[in-house]
């Protein structure tokens, strides 16, 4: 089991013919993934690796293959667009990997899409992989396992490091969600926390969070509200000077708010067990499986 | 990117919030004449990005235009917090009669632009909302309708009670709004903005801080950015499309991904050393950044030993090892380099560095561990 992808995925790629988008399509193609469509508008008719069928537009594209999931590889300034056009063409997951996007932008796509009763992952994210069974976004799919963690991340490479040890260690994964790590993103710690929750095929969950905002806090308070599987949790930038953008846009210290310390401790208090390094995912794993 | 007081001054104008007149200067005859052409008593203000101004003798008042001129001399080529003023703004000395605070922020937790409004103005807001959090009034736009009128006024109320001023003063939160919609801003903020004895509203001084990612699609605002206020290192790994960060420390870190750059930091303090920068070489495969990776960090005189730290995704590790293998060959590397990497194409790379007499590790602690121990031996 998994959440938000899985089996039944139709995947539409938005910006198929360019250099990341081809790249990343024919990844998802190897492993399996349900890619029915791509849009690049101007190549409608043509086909992608030969057998991917390509639109000019999303709508043409659910309409004439079911896509329900899209993957967004496009340009920062067409990103807000992109994501505008898969909600009003009735796609019900948009995943974001898109980096720079204007927070302005977001601001306005955010709402717009909860109101259609879509999902937004990301912007600035690598996407997410339900081993075995559908890859959308860039996560390598020959580092991760099948199996019952859950893991839900603020970064790309950093995930890659804790899937990596966990499968070393025969530890499989039922999905691993990047939410991506800019100020505003569609779906937040929370809404993956509560998914893996409710997912009866995940029986324990990895939050790695990082510094800068309170995501992490509010995601440790609804630990000890509602999640009963047990968690656990990192955060990157305990050495990371205040007040400066630590690579992700929402990656910083402001005044006293949004430190390691602080957030480390919260997930202290919501009993949620704390990596000291990205390997000690293994040991502590491993100790609430039991 | 922060903007310069005289930069967010041009912008508040620009939709017409009130601000005294005054102008930017670089020398002390530039002060002078703008000294002579407001008249009066003028305040000469040292344009740095840094807090506490005042305190470090950064603005000055001055009653003639000579004394303009002297202050300007004092104040130019000064340092405050390690940054050298170049640049005075002189704007005439307001009569104050009241203070008070006006903020937007882009918050967060609410994911809209958010008003801080506070009757006390002109100190430290984050004190006011630390110590008496009632002073602050907080509301959320919705950004699809813009600030409302009557948002606005109920916002001028919490710090007005004559409704003349509290309506000149909602005029003034709507024109704010707009210099942060329509400049992609995270911060747009007026402190103090004050009332003068004849009761009139003007914004005394303007802190504005624009959305990184705003600047590719707006030319000019990227034109603001004020390269003398940073880091040299940092600007000239911006100019690589690195994203570099200086540090204190001596383990120079070359990694890919932002959140691994941040956990390979913190490893290097957890095994006892410290780092020495952050920085991302960003998730394409470029031999050149490599090369600019190793460029800057080695102009650095504090760097004992090198740590790359590699997870190939959509990096290739093979790149990598070329663009450590070009760079060796280009310039010298006097310290030791230590490569973890694993991932896409990993075969590849670990062979690119045999041949040049390296090798890769594949654990991140085991490279985390060795680059600490010789940081400590060259000590």
């Amino acid at each position: 089991m998994s959440i938000f992808v899985d089996k039944t995925t139709r995947l539409v790629v938005q910006g198929i013919t360019g250099r990341d988008g081809s790249f990343h399509a024919r990844q998802m193609l190897e492993y399996g993934t349900q890619l029915v469509a791509g849009v690049t508008p101007g190549k409608g008719g043509q086909r992608f690796e030969s057998k991917v069928p390509i639109f000019n537009t999303v709508a043409e594209a659910v309409r004439e293959t079911g896509a329900n999931t899209s993957v967004i590889y496009v340009p920062p300034v067409g990103a807000a667009g992109a994501i505008y056009e898969a909600a009003d063409a009735g796609i019900g997951l948009i995943v974001c990997i898109t980096e720079g996007v204007p927070v302005m932008d977001m601001t306005r796509v955010i709402p717009y899409v909860r109101e259609r009763g879509a999902r937004l992952i990301g912007p600035n994210c690598p996407g997410l992989i339900s081993p075995g069974t559908a890859k959308v976004g860039i996560i390598p799919g020959n580092i991760c396992l099948p199996g019952t963690v859950g893991l839900v991340s603020r970064s790309g490479t950093l995930t890659y490091e804790v899937v990596n040890h966990l499968t070393r260690n025969k530890i499989g994964q039922s999905t691993c969600v990047g939410i991506g790590g800019d100020p505003l993103n569609g779906t937040s710690f929370i809404d993956c926390l509560r998914a893996f929750q409710d997912d009866p095929g995940t029986e324990a969950i990895v939050m790695m969070g990082e510094i800068g905002g309170t995501d992490e806090q509010n995601a440790a308070d609804f630990v000890r509200e509602y999640v009963r599987k047990p968690v656990v949790g990192f955060i990157a930038g305990q050495t990371a000077p205040p007040g400066r953008r630590m690579g992700h846009a929402g990656a910083i210290i402001s005044g006293a708010a949004g430190t390691a310390a602080e957030k480390i401790a919260a997930f202290e208090a919501a009993k949620i067990r704390v990596m000291k390094r990205p390997i000690d995912v293994v040991e502590l794993v491993k100790s609430v499986l039991k | 990117m922060n903007l310069h007081e005289y930069q967010g001054r041009v912008l508040f104008r620009a939709a017409g919030i009130p601000m005294p007149d005054g102008d930017v200067a670089s020398t002390p005859s530039e002060a002078e004449s703008i000294a002579r052409r407001v008249g009066g008593t003028v305040v000469v203000k040292a344009q740095v990005h840094a807090g506490g101004r005042g305190k470090a003798g950064g603005v000055k008042l001055a009653k003639t235009p000579a004394e303009a001129a002297e202050a300007a001399e004092k104040i130019l080529g000064m340092s405050i917090k390690g940054l050298v003023v170049q640049k005075v703004l002189v704007v005439p000395a307001a009569d104050i009669a009241q203070e008070a605070y006006v903020g937007l922020i882009m918050d967060r937790a609410s994911q809209r632009p958010v008003f801080m409004v506070s009757p006390a103005g002109g100190i430290d807001i984050e004190e006011v909302a630390e110590k008496t959090p009632e002073k602050i009034l907080r509301l959320a736009v919705d950004p699809r309708y813009g600030l409302l009128p009557h948002q606005a006024l109920t916002l001028a109320l919490f710090l007005y009670q004559d409704i003349a001023q509290a309506r000149a003063a909602a005029k003034i939160m709507e024109q704010l709004y707009t210099v942060f919609t329509s400049n992609g801003c995270s911060l747009a903020e007026i402190n103090p903005l004050v009332t003068t004895p004849e009761g009139r509203i003007v914004a005394l001084d303007a802190k504005v801080s624009i959305d990184d990612n705003e600047l590719d699609r707006r030319p000019d605002l990227a034109l603001l950015r004020d390269e003398t206020a940073e880091e040299p290192s940092e600007v000239a790994a911006r100019r690589a499309n690195l994203t570099f960060i200086k540090l204190s420390g001596n383990v120079g870190c070359v990694v890919n991904g932002a959140g691994l750059a941040m956990a390979t930091m913190d490893l290097v303090k957890y095994y006892g050393g410290e780092p020495a920068n952050f920085l991302d070489i960003g998730g394409s495969s470029n031999p050149d950044k490599v090369v600019n990776a190793l460029r800057i960090i080695t102009s650095d005189p504090e760097v004992k030993a090198i740590l790359f730290n590699i997870f190939g995704g959509i990096t290739r590790t093979d790149d990598v090892a070329n663009g450590i293998k070009t760079a060796l060959a280009q310039f010298p590397v006097k310290v030791p380099i230590v490569v973890r990497l694993t991932g896409t194409n990993e075969v590849e790379a670990v062979k690119i560095l045999q041949g040049i007499g390296m090798k890769a590790l594949s654990d991140m602690d085991e490279a985390v561990q060795q680059v600490v121990a010789l940081v400590k031996e060259a000590a």
